[in-house]
């Protein structure tokens, strides 16, 4: 009886994980979202806990208290640190993916062997060697996001890097094919723990050859293991819950990557395993180009003229803190009855979908956000395209320079606006390694300076001279 | 139209087949102390939630397309149901050991990810009313 209940409670779990991505589709019934999903996991969690099998309920309790101590203050994070608190989750849901796998191993192999069937094994192999490179690789994308000191930022490479990583998984697969004929052999228990070994330092061998600028794919990618690995778990505990909502995560995982590869021009596997050691070389020579730079009053005049002024904002915007300085300009602008609209690529930020919610929590109007096909038919009309903090996303070389790093990947049409401004902190050229061709052209004017005081200064422009007008 | 019903509709069909599945289960007396698993349905399970799964985040805003990671690590915690049983169950200290800091690592990730998620959406604002402020 309490089976039925059980199965029944997660078949409503299931349905409400559907439906809370579904009304994840647009922001008015997202929230619902939220509380369907956190429904179907107070559902799961009491069926679970009903089951006669579980009797010791102090670890239980201890450990979901320590859940919620530490999750809260996780939650709490500037949203600048989402990205990092995200790859966090995702080694937290990796290692436990792990742990429960090994746990799951060990208790069948010394008390019921008849359970490590072969499909159990495959279905436990796959769960561990999963969860523990999420675990790891997670844990370094979480470090180089959040920059600490002894993780390298810079891409680390060395020679025949794709051949080892394969060699280590190649011995993996060798031990875990062997496990899987053999569960209960006498040497079973001791090759377990070496593939647990070499799942975690796979993790950070993957991790550790990637850059900055491949995060938000990376992070897309390890959210896709994550989900796999609770995938292989519930065809480890014979639980369609864990597969249903391993899938539904798995899913959202490739599709986001597939859309941070596609906005970047590359492939799956370039992104892995290609562009190791790349390392941008800088074009030498040519002549000498030179800026043009623009006052904040020379601006501010143009800006006042213009009846649609496009913002493209880049993570140096985060970086600077200007979110709320930009809000300011918006609303000084939309108070002259000018249209402002953002374009945003989708490599804008450090993981998918992130310069969107820095520009809501500074209460600019989702509806003013547009993503880059649809505002890119809009540039030619474009009076005022006024660049913060972005530079990759708005460079034309990516069009025709085929010796550009970037070249291929789609951008933000900025350079067909009538006027551009671009907001530069110095005035070295090849800052971010490649020269922008867009800060060169006839049209572009450089307002020098931090982007939070330049705007500042042009709000500061546009509130005290709308009187004299 | 069409297209709000579709996945409606293959999530109706999910749930009718995992009800099916859960019926079927009933039927055999629960005496047998190893019981089969049944990988086809398992299988089954994976490959048709998988579908749901792409044709509805295909659709999801890519204005949340951060939210929606926050949730869907939330959702995975759904790990939280194998460490319950490994934590709780009559086992070896070892292993409930294992259990344990699987468990917290779960609770962690669902606390964390839907009180981020919820933080998050809640910014969204059309904010009618300071544009409308604003212009007057």
């Amino acid at each position: 009886m309490i089976h039925g209940l059980v199965q029944f409670s997660y078949l409503i779990a299931t349905g409400l994980f559907v439906f809370a991505l579904h009304w994840m589709n647009t922001p008015a019934t997202a929230r619902r979202g939220v509380y369907a999903g956190v429904a179907a996991m107070v559902i799961a969690v009491a069926a679970t806990w009903a089951q006669p099998e579980v009797v010791h309920h102090v670890w239980i309790i201890l450990a979901i208290l320590a859940g919620f101590a530490v999750g809260v203050p996780l939650s709490r994070v500037p949203l600048t640190a989402v990205p990092q608190r995200t790859a966090l989750s995702h080694a937290f849901g990796g290692l436990a993916a792990g742990l429960v796998g090994t746990a799951k191993f060990y208790l069948w192999s010394s008390e019921g062997p008849e359970n490590l069937t072969t499909f159990r094994m495959i279905a436990i192999i796959t769960e561990i060697v999963l969860g523990y490179l999420t675990f790891t690789g997670s844990l370094m994308a979480a470090g180089k996001l959040q920059e600490v000191k002894w993780i390298p930022q810079r891409p680390v490479t060395y020679p025949l890097q794709n051949l080892s990583n394969m060699a280590l998984l190649g011995i993996a697969a060798v031990a875990g094919i062997a496990l899987t004929i053999a569960p209960t052999a006498a040497w079973a228990p001791k090759v377990f723990p070496v593939i647990i070994v070499l799942a975690l330092l796979f993790g950070v061998l993957l991790i550790i050859p990637i850059g900055g600028a491949d995060m938000p794919t990376v992070i897309a990618i390890l959210n896709a293991y994550a989900g796999l690995s609770a995938v292989a778990m519930g065809f480890v505990l014979d639980n369609k819950l864990l597969i249903t909502a391993g899938a539904l995560d798995g899913s959202s995982g490739l599709i986001l990557a597939i859309i941070m590869c596609k906005a970047m021009n590359r492939s799956f596997a370039n992104v892995l395993f290609g562009a190791f050691g790349q390392v941008q070389q800088a074009k030498i020579g040519g002549e000498q180009k030179v800026y043009k730079a623009e006052t904040i009053e020379g601006a501010a005049q143009v800006l006042e003229q213009a009846n649609l002024v496009v913002i493209i904002p880049g993570y140096g915007m985060a970086v600077a803190q200007a979110q709320h300085k930009v809000r300011e300009l918006y609303d000084q602008l939309k108070k002259r009855g000018i249209t402002v609209k953002f374009a945003i690529h989708a490599v804008a930020g450090r993981m998918p979908g992130h310069m969107n919610v820095l520009l809501a929590e500074a209460d600019i109007p989702y509806t003013d956000l547009m993503e880059m096909d649809d505002i890119n038919p809009d540039m030619p009309q474009c009076d005022v395209a006024l660049v913060v903090g972005a530079n990759d996303v708005v460079n034309p070389a990516a069009r025709y320079d085929k010796s550009s790093p970037i070249f291929g990947m789609p951008i933000i049409d900025a350079d067909r606006a009538r006027t551009i401004f671009a907001i530069k902190r110095s005035k070295k050229p090849g800052f971010a390694g490649i020269d922008n061709e867009l800060y060169f052209s006839e049209k572009t004017w450089m307002l020098f300076g931090d982007a939070k005081n330049v705007i500042g200064e042009l709000v500061k422009q546009l509130s005290g001279g709308s009187g004299l007008h | 139209m069409a297209r709000r019903i579709v996945p409606s509709l293959m999530a109706g069909l999910l749930v009718v087949g995992l009800a099916a599945t859960a019926v079927a289960q009933q039927a055999p007396a629960e005496a047998a102390a190893v019981q089969p698993i049944d990988y086809w349905s398992l299988l089954f399970v994976f490959v048709l939630s998988s579908f749901i799964g792409l044709g509805i985040i295909r659709r999801v805003s890519r204005l949340l397309h951060t939210p929606l990671m926050s949730i869907t690590n939330a959702i995975s915690a759904i790990a939280v149901v194998g460490s319950i049983i490994v934590t709780g169950a009559e086992y070896p200290t070892p292993i409930r050991i294992m259990g344990a800091v699987a468990l917290f690592a779960s609770m962690t990730n669902i606390v964390s990810g839907f009180l981020i998620t919820d933080r998050m959406l809640k910014m969204f604002k059309t904010d009618h009313k300071q544009i409308e402020g604003g212009r007057s």
